[in-house]
């Protein structure tokens, strides 16, 4: 009940009035203020990642629906699992057929850059009604200056921790710094409540927690001027900070996708990882169901921010979920209309709401969203945005970054070393040598 | 008249028509839909890719003719080699033990057993169960805390701790080759069996009278007559196997740090992944001496007998 007041009042406040608040509404109003009128009789084919809440997707859908009635715009949406988004928009992009916007994850749009239809007007647009875009998300959509994808969302992952486990270990909060972060790891390792972090392939957590202390060491790939860096001094101490954690980590890692992380905490076997808030959500919502073991684990979980490491701020990766379209769109204003008007606040605020703190967003103005607020242990995914760097680190984002971040480079790099296939010289050397191969 | 006539035959039908009528030319004609097939779906993409394999052809732009850059960075690429060791190792492996269990079974099989034929559907059912389930249900029994295997073992007290079956590159390579093996046996199996089931039973007969043993039996008139399926479905699953993609991709995407890369997977992942098509093509290229040789080892080695190759039977 308190959900429909609060989006109401949202609503309200935004639109014309509380009575006419309607979703329809604001889309028609939207249809006469919008900068883009859509081609006439013109059909949008958008491809987007399955959903992973319900919630999220229910308001994503009646989004599309009002836009539709109100544009007179037929939207075809289509679903594809994360890991399909990439070899489909490749292949649109290199045929030049397709869907004419592609909802995707990281840095896909750079890929080929050349390829996208331009979003400066609806960035400059939504920057300046929303409080301006953070820098990583503006980082996220440009390439050479010019805006080719709008970074709808990040999807934080942070410290997900049992609170029981770390009391008993000792520790009140998730330590600041990474030092401590480590004896924190330790000791939940002595008392047999061990954490883990995924050391396998999983583009999605694995490329998050290492890069976060490979760049919180302050160590990178590359520099900005695709300069490799990483076979450094910094790197090396990044590489025996990692294996000393790897150490204190339940066993397996090394073959973890981006689900064995979540699975095993919820079975009670993990107690510390790198992870989005869905494990929380699972627990939440099978708790609700009356699960009461699960109800136990929802109220045992809480988030923390990552540790910063001798880098002395954030230095987190996060992934985003930037939209774009190609050029070779027959409707590209009915492309920049849809666009636009999902990141409308009467669109994006019940969406981010939907999402449940799966998903931050990239404007400014959405800080205030309630969804941030009315549970805590949501508070610390309002910030994944702004604490994020973009995937090129301090380098520029091209599709060699983002080559280099599908090829697994620094995955493969710290996994080598913590599994003792390699020893610190060499898998820097290594992944020196795949870089050199990329950025060639 | 006469002379007249063959004048105009001779000089008023067209060369097209000529050709179109001619009986020399007739094979031709009947052949090119068959090799127009040929060459839009096979030659072409083949001589695409190894066209490709020369191109530094990135995702979304064509590239410029490199020679053999891509090929010269693979001959030092440690990830590259290890996924040429790795896809000899499951290959040959998961082959000789897939032969040996579907040899074995299919000989099972050709007996005169109760229920023949719903056993023979039962045998079948790895196969037809779609690779990628499979391969799901394959990555649960080998999960890191999951593991039916590690539960029932721990459960037994045999081990105290969870096996890091996908964990290990060790480890996962031979869990790979195991789930690949149990997949691949029915089809060697069934063709297998049919091509016993075509041995006349009157040269078993025979044999027995003359004194030979089971083994003799086998030996000297199952295995001869046997040979040409066995090529075939050698061949076949040689080819399947260093192929394989799905299994690989379900179960480790390649890893433990690239441990089970095969060499289409790292293709798959610099080129569509990665975005470098004209190196994913080159390691997909460097497949095919690979694959050629196990053709030739199949075609010449197996079928030793002359009518097999062409010639008349001796």
């Amino acid at each position: 009940m308190t959900l429909i007041t609060r989006r109401s009042i949202l609503q309200g406040a935004a639109a014309a009035g509380v009575a006419g608040g309607t979703l329809y509404d604001m889309a028609k109003a939207f249809a006469q203020t919008s900068p883009w009128k859509p081609e006439a009789g013109a059909t949008l084919n958008v491809l987007r990642w399955k959903r992973f809440v319900q919630a999220e997707d229910d308001a994503f859908m009646k989004m599309v629906d009002a836009f539709s009635k109100a544009m007179n715009v037929k939207v075809n949406i289509s679903n594809e699992s994360f890991d399909d988004i990439q070899p489909k928009a490749s292949v649109a992009a290199n045929t030049g057929t397709g869907p004419d916007l592609i909802w995707g994850l990281h840095s896909t749009p750079q890929l080929f850059p050349e390829k996208c239809m331009p979003m400066s007007d609806v960035a400059d647009y939504l920057g300046k009604k929303y409080g301006g875009w953070f820098p990583a998300a503006e980082a996220y959509g440009k390439s050479g200056g010019k805006w080719i994808a709008i970074p709808v969302a990040v999807n934080g992952g942070y410290v997900n921790y049992r609170t029981s486990s770390i009391n008993k270990a000792g520790f009140k909060e998730i330590p600041k710094d990474m030092p401590g972060f480590l004896e924190l790891c330790k000791a939940l390792k002595k008392n047999n409540t061990p954490a883990g972090f995924a050391l396998g392939h999983a583009s999605g957590d694995g490329n998050a927690w290492l890069h976060w202390i490979l760049w919180g060491h302050n160590a990178w790939l590359v520099d900005k001027n695709d300069k490799i860096i990483i076979n450094s001094p910094e790197t090396a101490k990044a590489l025996e900070y990692c294996k000393a954690l790897s150490d204190t980590f339940i066993p397996g890692c090394a073959s973890w996708n981006d689900s064995s992380n979540n699975k095993a905490f919820l079975a009670g076997d993990l107690h510390l990882t790198l992870n989005g808030i869905s494990i929380y959500v699972a627990a939440k919502t099978a708790g609700a169901q009356g699960d009461a073991k699960m109800k136990a684990l929802a109220e045992d979980i809480n988030h923390a921010y990552m540790p910063v490491g001798p880098l002395g701020k954030p230095a987190e990766l996060q992934l985003a979920f930037p939209i774009f379209g190609f050029s070779y769109t027959k409707v590209p204003n009915a492309a920049k209309a849809f666009v636009a008007f999902m990141m409308e606040a009467q669109n994006y605020n019940p969406w981010l709401e939907g999402a449940q703190g799966y998903l931050s967003h990239t404007l400014a103005a959405y800080d205030n969203n309630p969804v941030w607020t009315a549970d805590p242990k949501t508070t610390v995914f309002r910030d994944a945005a702004k604490r994020t760097l973009p995937a090129s680190g301090i380098g520029t984002l091209s599709p060699k970054v983002a080559a280099a971040m599908a090829e697994f480079i620094v995955v493969d790099m710290f996994a080598r070393y913590c599994t003792g296939q390699e020893d610190v010289k060499t898998t820097m050397k290594t992944a020196e040598r795949a870089a050199q191969r990329i950025f060639r | 008249m006469t002379d007249a006539a063959i004048a105009t035959t001779a000089t008023g039908r067209s060369t097209w028509e000529r050709l179109r009528s001619h009986r020399d030319w007739m094979g031709f004609w009947f052949m090119l839909p068959a090799a127009g097939i040929l060459i839009l779906f096979l030659a072409y993409p083949l001589g695409l890719g190894v066209w490709l394999s020369f191109t530094d052809a990135k995702i979304g732009r064509s590239g410029s003719f490199i020679g053999l850059e891509n090929y010269d960075w693979l001959s030092d690429d440690k990830i590259f080699w290890g996924s040429v060791f790795f896809t000899l190792f499951y290959t040959i492996f998961a082959s000789i033990v897939k032969f040996a269990l579907g040899l074995y079974l299919a000989l099972l099989l050709n007996k005169n057993l109760p229920m023949k034929a719903l056993l023979r559907s039962i045998v079948l059912i790895p196969y037809i169960v779609p690779t990628v389930l499979s391969a799901i249900a394959f990555w649960w029994i080998y999960d890191s805390s999951f593991s039916i295997i590690s539960w029932s073992l721990i459960k037994l007290g045999l081990i105290d701790n969870y096996i890091n079956f996908l964990g290990d590159p060790w480890n996962a390579r031979w869990c790979l080759v195991v789930a690949n093996i149990w997949r691949g046996v029915p089809f060697v199996a069934i063709t297998l069996l049919a091509g016993l089931q075509t041995v006349s039973p009157s040269l078993y007969e025979a044999a027995t009278i003359d004194g030979a043993s089971r083994w003799q039996n086998f030996r000297f008139v199952t295995y001869p007559l046997l040979t040409p399926i066995i090529a075939v479905v050698m061949t076949f699953s040689v080819l399947f196997t260093f192929t394989d993609f799905q299994l690989i991709w379900a179960m480790t995407r390649g890893g433990p740090v690239n441990a089970t890369h095969l060499m289409a997977t790292l293709s798959y992942q610099r080129a569509i992944l990665g975005g470098n098509l004209g190196e994913g093509a080159a390691i997909a290229t460097a497949m095919i001496p690979f694959l050629l040789a196990a053709i030739m080892f199949s075609w010449f080695g197996l079928q030793k007998r002359k009518w097999q190759q062409g010639g008349d039977n001796d």
